[in-house]
């Protein structure tokens, strides 16, 4: 059964099926029923991991270190467990740009930059290639281990079998037949390859059945269990070791390796194709997340049995470990198991060369060939009516060339390595790419300058460290360059660069990658600064989850509606094209016709659609092209940050305007305080008024109503009571007279006779009036002292004079009418008049002085004194001083007497003038 | 029942476990040749591990109704992002 032509058939057999399940998920894709749009095809696919390093190289490294293999499955784990966050914010970015390779992913991020997506290509097929040729050699080696049936013979070096001979030949060229079928069959927008999709994961289930059922067979069939396999290993001695890690080295490579892996899974190009390009629904990452955890778990339970059974059964080393999965069942002569175990490392490697080699042919096309291209040969390029093919075409180059680059490798170098250290170099290679994309989504502040010199650093480091030293150990470089260092300068030895020991060379190169790599990174990114569209794209990955997409914005283009369709059209063919711009016209319900202008909202839409077909950078060179216009000329970015200050500008006034809103509203507030108080003393006024006046009136009608009901009341009587009457009404008159003249003073309605009046003339009418009133009041006596030059004021006469008058009247009603005295005093006073009238009365405390001057306020207790006055006189004299630009004061203590002044400014000081305090004089003055 | 929000902070702490259990001074305490039912002791401690690792993950975001955002499929991103993209071009 294990001879060359069954294995053969059986082989071709099974890729007949895989092309069957392609051709089959392309035709339900088409028809619009996807097969792998659910969590569980998505995980299976994920499994592309899994390659046929997994599949005989973890078996192999188990018999040399234990479980120095399993850190290459616990870092993806880690990584998994931050994928809800970490891989669904790249998921979602990716959609949004349309981003088709982790090139694209890069160079999009760092301002659309062609040269990013440039180098992140070289490097990934530079890295990629030998991890290619890897899965090529594990083939072609199985083969011959296999068909070499009885016996287990080690396969002769490839190199030496002529080329027709070589089954990996025509492995790398089915292999590339099923890359160009299924993974260029046509340039979609949306990159997806449905199914290419379905045959991974269909080969992720192969896989894993075939190791699981060579793992029971070698546990169960070959040995009584677990138990029974470790017994005898541990007994025989050697083995033993292989239970623990070695304690020095062993635990940092096994960190190392925890490291590399944790990065590897979603930066290797092949995983961020399964991963971000192919998916579907973004949910699918939620049992994803556990999923192909769970998957890795269960593919390498069996990995430590195996290698021990082998171990067992060959301990002369004369089977090459990597081979164990093989070489066991065939040497308990289980033929369909070894023939199962066969076609898993086919499935194993077929997968990944499938995936792999369409990533890589996607990055090289979009992110190499087309922007070179379109740099040097535009004119040309700008020409061709239909390009979808001429991207078909390179896509299908690259695959072709890609595969066979692998062969060749596989020919010229591989056979010296083990699978495992191929596989790491690779590993290292692809991790160069972690700090950009890493820092890319979670930094808004890392530069395409310091991605480039990161990727470059770090790019260099692994060519020193790895790439050069696998050159010397197949013989092109001496072998000197790696035991001596270059030109025997130990400093400088690959695998102990700058004296650092003691790490095995992966971790070795690592470290230094990554020291240079990340160092150089952040260091170029705090020097260097973001152009606009660099600022834009970071802000946009960044916060991706945070805001919706603002894509636009930054092109203003020249050119129509119809150039853009055209554009399209050529890349996507015209019916695609034409589908997108009505779906583009549905959701903004917008009418496109071919001739106006196409704005930036259209523009970015049209660049996103390209992006899909032909990558960021290139789908900018394109758009930019049709716009004619040099992209961020100095005219647009100068328009940038117009409307930024114009912005700025904007906002400043506002802020001003809400200060001034807030000072008018302090303002209001005190004026409305203000206005209550007002009220309120209305109110008391009100209140204050009708008690005085009721207090006559009470009395008139009560004397009046005694009059008119005792008609036969004596004379005497009769008289005395209507003299009463008569007072009272004269009092109540009064009280009316001063409450209008106040009124009419604080609401500025009075009618002044303003005059220059010499003041010794109003005093004395004001003297001569009062005389009756001082006779009246017993011996009351009344002094004056004039003086002679007192200046000429400008005042209203009867007014002046009602206020002296009304001074003297309150003197003389509160002094003693025995021994009281009035004196007045009239005097210059710098450039004033100054009038004072002095008595010996009862005094006024000094907390009344300044409630006197109040309207109806008294000094004492006016509830238990009956009032002398209406209580008005002396706020009408303040009011008519205050509208002749003088004051009155007080100065006095209870039972010392009392001094009234007031003074006037002399007539032309202009003090009267600039002293009115009140509105209602400047009312009154016009 | 969850709280929303949470579902990210459960599962870096699980990650934070995750690196506890496989990175060494934890994994020395296993690191001896003893064997428990007939397997190395630490083969059997990392897949124990491994395998309550996977089944916490699995509890902590199949508990949680994670579902941030809507559904996007192949077609939908441009269509939802640029629907709220406005104010820039018409």
């Amino acid at each position: 059964m294990l001879n060359a032509p069954t294995v053969v058939i059986i082989a071709f057999l099974y890729l007949c099926l895989l092309f069957a399940i392609a051709y089959y998920g392309d035709k339900r894709a088409d028809r619009g029923q996807s097969i792998i749009a659910n969590p569980y095809i998505y995980a299976l696919s994920i499994g592309v991991y899994a390659t046929s390093w997994t599949f005989y190289g973890s078996v192999g490294r188990a018999a040399s270190s234990g479980v120095g293999f399993l850190p290459i499955y616990i870092g993806p784990t880690l990584t998994f467990i931050l994928g809800w966050y970490l891989i669904r914010k790249i998921i979602r970015i990716s959609k949004v740009n349309r981003i088709t390779s982790i090139a694209d992913f890069i160079a999009s991020r760092y301002g659309k930059s062609s040269n990013l997506g440039g180098l992140v290509t070289i490097i990934a097929v530079v890295g990629i290639l030998p991890y290619i040729s890897l899965q090529l050699k594990a083939i072609s080696m199985s083969f011959s281990v296999l068909i070499g049936y009885p016996e287990i013979t080690m396969p002769a070096l490839s190199g030496s079998t002529p080329i027709l001979q070589d089954t990996a030949l025509y492995v790398a060229l089915i292999m590339a037949a099923f890359a160009i079928l299924f993974g260029t069959r046509h340039i979609d927008a949306s990159e997806h390859h449905e199914g290419m999709v379905a045959a991974i994961a269909f080969e992720s289930v192969v896989k894993l059945l075939a190791f699981l059922a060579v793992g029971l067979f070698v546990t169960y069939g070959a040995y009584q269990g677990f138990g029974d396999l470790f017994g005898r290993a541990a007994s025989s001695g050697d083995l033993a070791k292989l239970f623990t890690i070695d304690g020095g080295t062993g635990y940092t490579s096994w960190i190392s390796l925890t490291v590399l892996a944790m990065l590897a899974i979603f930066v290797l190009p092949r995983q961020f194709q399964v991963l971000v390009v192919e998916n579907v629904d973004e949910r699918h990452v939620k049992k994803a997340v556990w999923l192909f955890p769970l998957y890795l778990l269960l593919i390498n339970i069996f990995v430590l049995p195996i290698a021990f059974g082998g171990l067992l059964h060959f301990p002369l080393g004369r089977v090459d470990a990597d081979t164990f999965v093989l070489a066991v069942p065939m040497a308990e002569h289980a033929q369909t198991i070894a023939l199962l175990a066969f076609i898993g490392g086919l499935s194993a490697a077929t997968g990944m060369i499938i995936v792999e080699t369409v990533a890589l042919s996607t990055m090289v096309c979009n992110d190499f060939v087309m922007p070179a291209l379109l740099r040097f040969g535009r004119l040309h390029l700008s020409e061709r009516r239909d390009l979808t093919g001429v991207l078909l075409a390179i896509r299908r180059g690259a695959i072709v060339v890609i595969v066979l680059l692998g062969y060749a490798y596989v020919r010229l170098i591989g056979e010296t390595y083990a699978l495992v250290t191929i596989g790491l170099v690779s590993f290292v290679a692809a991790a160069q790419f972690a700090p950009a994309i890493v820092g890319g989504i979670l930094w808004t502040g890392a530069t395409k300058a310091g991605a480039l010199a990161g990727l470059t650093g770090g790019f260099l480091v692994w060519i020193y460290t790895l790439l050069l030293p696998s050159f010397a150990r197949s013989g092109w470089i001496g072998e000197g360059f790696v035991t001596d260092g270059p030109f025997g300068i130990a400093l400088l030895r690959p695998y102990e660069l700058l004296g650092l020991s003691g790490l095995d060379s992966i971790a070795h190169a690592l470290f230094w990658t990554m020291v240079v790599n990340v160092g150089l990174y952040v260091a170029v990114s705090l020097v260097t600064s973001q152009t606009i569209i660099e600022r834009s794209q970071a802000n946009q990955f960044v916060d991706i989850f945070g805001r919706a997409a603002a894509g636009g914005r930054i092109w203003r283009g020249r050119a129509t509606i119809g150039d853009l369709r055209r554009l399209l059209a050529r890349f996507l063919s015209e019916p695609l094209a034409e589908a997108a711009f009505q779906r583009f016209a549905r959701e903004r319900d917008r009418r496109l016709d071919n001739v106006s202008p196409a704005d930036a909202d259209i523009v970015s839409y049209v660049e996103r659609q390209l992006a899909g077909a032909i990558g960021a950078s290139s789908a900018r060179i394109m758009v930019a092209s049709v716009l004619r216009e040099e992209m961020h000329d100095i005219d647009e970015v100068m328009q940038i940050l117009d409307e930024a200050s114009e912005l700025i500008v904007y906002s400043r006034r506002l802020e001003e305007k809400s200060q001034e809103l807030e000072a008018a509203t302090n303002e209001l507030r005190a004026a409305n305080e203000r206005l209550q108080e007002l009220d309120k003393l209305k109110d008391d006024f009100v209140t204050t008024v009708s008690h005085e006046l009721r207090t006559p009136l009470s009395s008139i009608r009560s004397f009046s109503e005694i009059v008119h009901d005792y008609p036969d009341l004596p004379i005497e009587e009769r008289r005395e009571f209507l003299q009463i009457i008569v007072q009272e009404s004269e009092r109540l008159t009064r009280l009316l007279n001063d409450i209008l003249d106040l009124a009419k003073m604080e609401a500025g309605k009075i009618a002044w006779h303003m005059a220059d009046v010499a003041p010794r003339t109003v005093i004395e009418q004001a003297l001569a009036a009062t005389k009756g009133l001082v006779r009246k009041h017993g011996k009351v006596k009344l002094e004056t002292a004039i003086e002679d030059d007192l200046p000429i004021v400008r005042v209203d006469s009867d007014r002046l004079m009602q206020v002296i008058v009304n001074l003297i009247s309150n003197a003389v009603k509160f002094s003693d009418k025995e021994s009281g005295w009035v004196r007045l005093e009239a005097r210059r006073e710098d450039s004033a008049l100054r009038v004072e009238v002095r008595d010996n009365g009862i005094g006024i405390d000094k907390k009344d002085h300044g409630k006197i001057f109040e309207r109806f306020q008294q000094a004492g207790n006016t509830l238990t004194e009956k009032p002398a006055g209406t209580g008005l006189g002396l706020p009408i004299s303040r009011e008519i001083l205050r509208h002749f630009g003088g004051e009155i004061r007080v100065e006095s203590e209870i039972g010392k007497g009392a001094t009234f002044s007031f003074r006037i400014p002399a007539a032309g000081t202009g003090e009267a003038v600039a002293a009115p305090t009140s509105a209602s004089a400047l009312e009154a003055a016009k | 029942m969850s709280r929303p929000g949470l579902t990210h902070e459960r599962l870096v702490a699980l990650f934070l476990l995750g690196v506890l259990l496989f990175t060494p001074p934890f994994l020395g305490i296993f690191n001896t040749p003893d064997r428990f039912l007939g397997v190395p002791s630490l083969y059997l401690y990392l897949f124990a591990a491994w395998t309550l690792l996977i089944v916490l993950v699995t509890l902590a975001i199949e508990s949680s109704d994670a579902d941030e955002g809507p559904a996007r499929t192949a077609e939908a991103p441009p269509a939802g992002s640029e629907a709220t993209n406005d104010g820039t071009g018409t």
